[in-house]
């Protein structure tokens, strides 16, 4: 009868649960949040004009240029969290000191052997970004290979290289301190002469396509998804589990070295010691906010993507409205508490239900 | 074939491991073979004989990889304390502050006659160096204090932070502005280098009323995160016309942001930068223009350690227990390149 009695009411309410059950919602919900906040606070935050760099170059700047830009490195790795988070239901915490060695083993093979200071490039670009590829995917084959062959933890064997990482980051260029002055350098973290968005966006988007991409024509989502769930019965279904674990760390290993280029181009140099700090928590938290179950298995790319915005959004905020230093913290410590509490799958699900059964009594009443 | 493989980069990963580690391993290790020459043990004083004995000296440092300033500490130390100067030095490099203990304790039985020590944290100290005093050993502090009885060391040669911020501070003072619009770009939060050189600008700032804080962020020492609140003031549209970056990653952050954005910055430009711990690069940037002004740490403390050791030797006592290093600022309008070479880290 009540369903007879008020279609409508009861679409809306069966329209949120889904809504509300669906993963994409918590990170949307609080990037509108954010931008709500922000649109009150201050209207002009949303303003973007065309202005010059010192080159004298068009450049397009404002806050939302600055989130965009900002955020790549974290979208690229969020990316291959994700993955890793999928399959080996675990998170790598050494990518940050991998980005530290990707981007040394970059400024490495650009400065030769002509020390720390090389007038020219001593190889080109690609040449110096591959090797990174090599290396960093070697990497995170040996991390793959202890979290999937020897069925390590994957948080205390990647524990090795956030130790150890930074360090041999600094032995790569025998503990100096190398500074690429040829300009070419500096677009892939900056902007490419004459076209005003900053470079690093089309990287995040490029990266993000080509995910998609592989998702939707591989089988990498359902296997790393299935492996994730149960290992188990994939085996038994003819998967090696083993394999797959090994290859999401792979392919995070590959996004390291992406987002090491970002990092050091930008500034043309490297500190071995602060470059990419902490940057595993966010790309984890990324993951959280995007609703993804940390202990593996399900996945939704789009929601870790989303969540890497969300982040890079609120580091913004907090920076625009000149939180002091030392409360800073604090604060996002707060918000990021809220936020994962809101997408953790357990707490969605039971709001979900609540909405449900709320909508569904206030159609009750109404049939009455 | 997986499997060997896998075995094979494991393998592969725990030689680089090895061959990292190496550096420092050796030098830590290095136990004083030199016994040849001390078993002439004859009283130090009479030194200026045709051959000297060499001065013991165990030098317990952090590890020369943490920063610039550490690696240009360390190669000034190794530079001074050489056989040609005299010396027979042993070298113990630890981060942590129990290792440094346990290299101290060895450098007590292997009977060093001076103890050099940075300390990695400030308590704990207490009994070591009660062992070292026992055994007749000489303690001298540098760059770091600790948390023990003077009586136990003969001389603390240190950095004053808050110096350093006054240098420059009182130097952005007599550039003579109408009004000072500051970006203050702090370091880690609780640091010494931060708490010593935040507080003169915020001094000053509470004194003078054409001075004003735009936003006070902290980039823990990070540049891209100074790029990030650089950024952040530019796009609020923000009046500013200094930047005081608390070392000179991060006032090379914010530099990047001004390029990006068009402000001109240096000598002639729009934008005063300040920067501190005078690296080679940041002193380059000086030369040419591009920044205004870099306050040094001085990480050369060996010359006012061999000058202890020479009064100590002599039979004096140091003048002062705790002796604060000079420490120069750099203006772009005046700097050399000899500056440069000499006191870029």
């Amino acid at each position: 009868m009540t369903k007879l009695a008020s279609p409508e009411k009861k679409t809306f309410g069966a329209k949120f649960k889904e809504l509300a059950s669906n993963q994409i919602f918590i990170p949307v919900a609080a990037l509108l949040l954010l931008v709500l906040f922000n649109l009150i606070a201050d209207p002009g935050f949303f303003k973007i004009t065309l202005g010059q760099n010192s080159n004298g170059d068009p450049v397009l700047s404002g806050y939302l240029i600055t989130i965009l830009n900002n955020a790549s490195e974290l979208v690229i790795l969020a990316i291959g969290m994700t993955l890793v988070t999928a399959a080996s239901g675990g998170q790598d915490i050494s990518v940050g000191a991998n980005i530290a060695i990707a981007g040394s083993v970059i400024l490495r093979i650009l400065c030769g052997n002509q020390g720390a200071r090389p007038e020219t490039m001593q190889a080109p670009i690609i040449v110096a970004f591959l090797a990174a590829c090599a290396v960093s995917m070697l990497f995170g084959a040996f991390n793959g290979t202890l979290v999937a062959y020897f069925k390590i933890q994957p948080m205390v064997a990647t524990l090795i290289l956030f130790t150890a990482g930074r360090s041999i980051a600094a032995w790569i260029n025998n503990n100096q301190l190398p500074i690429i002055s040829d300009a070419s350098f500096g677009y892939f973290g900056n902007f490419i002469p004459g076209i005003p968005v900053p470079t690093p966006v089309f990287i995040a988007i490029a990266c993000v396509i080509v995910i998609m991409l592989v998702l939707k024509f591989t089988t990498l989502g359902l296997l790393t998804q299935s492996v994730g769930i149960n290992s188990h019965s994939s085996r038994l279904n003819g998967i090696d589990p083993a394999f797959v674990k090994f290859i999401t760390y792979v392919i995070l290993g590959l996004c390291v070295a992406v987002a090491g280029l970002i990092k050091v181009s930008r500034i043309s140099s490297i500190n071995y010691s602060v470059i990419a700090k902490d940057i595993e928590m966010d790309a984890i938290l990324a993951v959280a906010l995007g609703g993804n179950a940390l202990s593996g298995g399900k996945f939704n790319m789009w929601g870790s993507i989303l969540g890497a915005y969300v982040i890079q959004f609120l580091t913004t905020t907090l920076y625009k409205f000149n939180v002091a230093s030392d409360a800073l913290p604090a604060y996002k410590a707060v918000v990021v508490i809220l936020l994962v509490v809101m997408s953790a799958p357990v707490v969605r699900e039971k709001m979900g239900k609540a909405m449900k059964s709320a909508a569904s009594k206030k159609t009750a009443k109404e049939a009455k | 074939m997986k499997k060997i493989l896998s075995m094979l980069l494991v393998l592969t990963m725990v030689l680089a491991l090895a061959a990292c580690g190496g550096n420092s391993a050796p030098a830590a290790t290095q136990a004083p073979a030199t016994e040849a020459p001390a078993a002439t043990e004859a009283p130090a004083a009479e030194a200026p004989a045709a051959e000297p004995a060499l001065i013991k000296v165990g030098i317990i440092n952090n590890d020369p990889n943490e920063s610039g300033y550490r690696t240009a500490n360390d190669a000034d130390l190794k530079k001074t304390f050489t056989k040609e100067n005299g010396y027979d030095a042993s070298f113990a490099y630890s981060l942590k502050n129990e290792e440094q203990i346990a290299a101290a304790q060895k450098f007590i039985q292997d009977e060093v006659d001076y103890l050099l020590l940075s300390a990695a944290g400030t308590s704990g100290w207490d009994t070591v160096l009660k062992d070292a005093q026992d055994a007749g050993i000489q303690v001298i502090l540098f760059d770091r204090t600790i948390d023990a009885d003077p009586s136990l060391y003969a001389a603390s040669i240190v950095s004053d932070m808050a110096k350093e911020g006054e240098t420059a501070v009182n130097w952005l003072a007599s550039q003579n502005k109408d009004v000072y619009n500051v970006i203050h770009i702090q370091g880690v939060m609780g640091s010494a280098a931060q708490i010593g050189r935040s507080g003169a600008l915020d001094k000053m700032v509470a004194e003078k009323d054409n001075w004003n804080i735009v936003t006070q962020q902290t980039a823990e020492w990070n540049a891209e995160n100074a790029q990030q609140i650089v950024q952040a003031v530019i796009d609020s549209g923000k009046e500013f016309n200094v930047i005081y970056a608390e070392n000179d990653d991060m006032a090379k952050g914010a530099v990047a942001a001004l390029d990006a954005a068009g402000i001109t910055h240096g000598v002639d430009g729009d934008v005063i930068v300040m920067g501190f711990d005078c690296n080679k690069w940041a002193l380059e940037e000086l030369l040419k223009g591009a920044w205004n002004y870099d306050g040094q740490c001085n990480p050369f403390q060996s010359s006012y350690i061999s000058d202890i050791i020479a009064t100590l030797e002599a039979g004096g006592t140091p003048a002062e227990k705790t002796i604060i290093m000079e420490e120069k600022g750099f203006d772009a309008s005046t700097i050399t390149q000899a500056d440069v070479d000499s006191y870029g880290i």
